[in-house]
């Protein structure tokens, strides 16, 4: 291999990552602040793609297409949430693995019906030729990617450090019962995670359609890696959960460049195994002794 | 007297009857070769289901990867029963024999993870092993699938025939169903429902809890595989989707959805499921005009409803009505006692 095929799957591996990594936070926004792991994450990714394609068919310019594609998918977070999530909040965890497969589905199916089988294409929001680097093209989208990547987590740094509902959020995701004795309205808190969630779904969604386009049915791998993102990171802090997602990424397009694209999904997700196994509490996790 | 027996797990011939009784007489009133085809795979299923709910309901273990043991099940039948002149039933038995090695080596590292964790693990194998089916072509026939896999012929009695199948399936359903009674009323299920309690309490008590859960998960797996080696043969063509891991979660809800804690609502759930599927497929068909996979849609939705409002499932409700007449009567009866004591 030389150094230009190296730096070509570098490059794509981190592009692919930075999706998983987005997608990693809203798992652990989520399952932090309730403690339920939300199946039906990866379909957050396939609403914001597919209803960005549609408003802009519909004549709406592109920016405020993505701006209102990206409210729509957080407002279909919060009612579900309110609708779905709430009334179950005591029953198992199987139950509720079951419930958010359930609503996958549905909204899987929401998307056959509106949307229909076909790829949809997205053009690129920015608009310049592709950089050669040292025998590598960059996609000008994945300089975007990776620019939507870091403005996010600083946007969520401050939210998280500086602002009082980030500074609940996060008290709710260390320990609900002694946010909630502080007042702190941890139903609240579970409401607002998961718009968050599909927020950062319908971003991530929208940044990667120029590059794969959009289906119905895009949704449910999309997540799965997500969260496999999020527990080789750790679930424990979201820089380790962004680092994950990269690794994910990289893996993946090193094995797929290397060996063979059939073969990439199960090199992922042995690699996977492997870390379940000898490092449950993942790979970039802070040694805190808070999860067992 | 109730024998203790009867009143720790009821009673176990009652509902095997009536089981006996409904499969006996359904020929009578069923005619259609596609209503035949549904009943059969409720059995096939039912037997994959029926091991889900010793490991989901009893054991407290979740997963989300038996497509991947009834695939390996089904291709073993299909490769060797067409790459090579072995029996079929005993390319079955060795079917069932190799998937629970192979579960059981795998269990040993992936049941001790819990919930979510172990739900993710399941996953990755079942892509795993969709992978290796997809990739190994040579062998599999890749995404092709593999054709013309046989018939059964059992003593003679040719199995190609729709309602011999159907009999033969659900007598080894019935089987399953005994054996996996069995397992429940014996100590290994009492393991297996103080494990599900708590695994800490039941490990205090000096069991070796670790060993039981990878048990009966290997147990499930080679269930999993006799329901993949006749669904092989019946089918005779399978292909590496449907082994993936939707076909899993649709395992998954359909033995919650029938209600986890009995043997019993894996049977209900799994034929409540395939009677829905059929319904929305045949109002979508013929009312609405659409066609592919639309059902999802409604399916995704009772799911959810079911969940929320009956999270013991179907089997809770008739188990009530059940209970609710046997009250009626039991209280008819002390009613006359009181009389004559009075």
């Amino acid at each position: 291999m030389d150094f230009s095929n190296f730096l070509q799957f570098l490059i794509t591996g981190l592009t692919i990552g930075s999706i998983y990594a987005l997608l990693a936070i809203g798992f652990l926004t989520i399952y932090n602040t309730t403690g339920i792991l939300n199946f039906a994450q990866g379909e957050f990714v396939m609403i914001g793609a597919l209803t960005t394609i549609s408003l802009i068919s519909f004549g709406l310019p592109k920016f405020a297409a993505i701006i209102l594609a990206i409210i729509i998918t957080a407002l279909i977070g919060l009612l579900i949430e309110k609708a779905v999530i709430r009334p179950a909040k005591n029953t198992s965890i199987v139950t509720l693995i079951v419930i958010t497969i359930g609503l996958s589905i549905m909204l899987k199916g929401l998307g056959l019906i509106i949307w229909g089988t076909y790829p949809k294409t997205l053009t690129p929001i920015i608009n310049i030729p592709p950089i050669s680097i040292m025998g590598a093209v960059i996609n000008p989208q994945s300089l975007f990617i990776f620019a939507v990547l870091i403005l996010l987590l600083l946007a969520l740094y401050f939210f998280f450090d500086k602002t009082f509902i980030g500074a609940a959020l996060k008290a709710s995701e260390r320990n609900p019962r002694a946010a909630s004795l502080m007042g702190i309205n941890t139903a609240t808190m579970s409401a607002i995670a998961f718009t968050l969630a599909a927020a950062l779904g319908a971003i991530s969604g929208i940044i990667i359609t120029p590059l794969t386009d959009a289906t119905y049915e895009m949704g449910f791998l999309i997540g799965i890696k997500g969260f496999v993102a999020m527990v080789i990171g750790g679930m424990n802090s979201v820089s380790g959960v962004v680092m994950g997602g990269l690794l994910l990424g990289v893996i993946e397009a090193f094995s797929a460049g290397l060996f063979s694209s059939t073969f990439s999904d199960a090199i992922t997700f042995g690699f996977l195994l492997l870390v379940l196994f000898f490092r449950p509490i993942g790979l970039f996790a802070r040694a805190s002794g808070e999860r067992v | 007297m109730k024998r203790l027996d009867t009143t720790l797990y009821g009673n176990r011939w009652k509902p095997i009857a009536v089981l006996i009784a409904i499969i006996l007489a359904l020929p009578f009133f069923v005619h259609s070769p596609h209503w035949f085809t549904v009943l059969i795979l409720i059995g096939l299923y039912s037997i994959i289901t029926i091991g889900l709910s010793l490991l989901l309901g009893y054991a407290g273990q979740i997963s989300l990867g038996h497509a991947a043991f009834f695939g390996i099940g089904a291709y073993v039948s299909g490769i060797f029963t067409t790459k090579t002149a072995m029996s079929p039933w005993l390319v079955i038995i060795i079917g069932m024999v190799g998937v629970f090695i192979l579960a059981y080596a795998i269990g040993i590292p992936i049941l001790k993870l819990k919930g979510h964790f172990l739900a993710l693990a399941t996953v990755g194998i079942n892509i795993i092993v969709y992978v290796l089916l997809v990739g190994f072509s040579d062998l599999t026939g890749g995404p092709l699938g593999l054709q013309g896999i046989p018939k059964l012929n059992f003593f003679g009695l040719d199995l190609g025939n729709q309602l011999y199948f159907y009999y033969f399936v659900w007598t080894i359903v019935i089987l399953v169903i005994f054996f996996s009674m069995n397992i429940v009323r014996s100590h290994v299920g009492r393991l297996l429902r103080s494990i599900g309690d708590s695994e800490i309490a039941t490990q205090t008590l000096g069991v070796d809890v670790a060993k039981t859960k990878v048990a009966i998960f290997a147990i499930s797996a080679a269930y999993a595989s006799l329901a993949g080696s006749l669904y092989a043969h019946f089918i005779n063509f399978i292909a590496p989707p449907t082994f993936n891991v939707n076909f899993s979660i649709l395992l998954l809800i359909m033995v919650m959805v029938g209600g986890v804690h009995s043997i019993w609502g894996a049977l209900l759930g799994t034929a409540t499921i395939l009677f829905l599927q059929e319904f929305i497929r045949f109002v979508s068909d013929t009312y609405l005009n659409i066609s592919g996979q639309v059902e999802i849609v409604v399916y995704g939705f009772i799911v959810i409803l079911v969940m929320i409002f009956i999270p013991k499932g179907f089997i809770s409700i008739l188990a009530g009505t059940w209970k609710l007449i046997r009250g009626q009567r039991n209280k008819i009866t002390s009613e006359e006692k009181g009389i004559e004591h009075g």
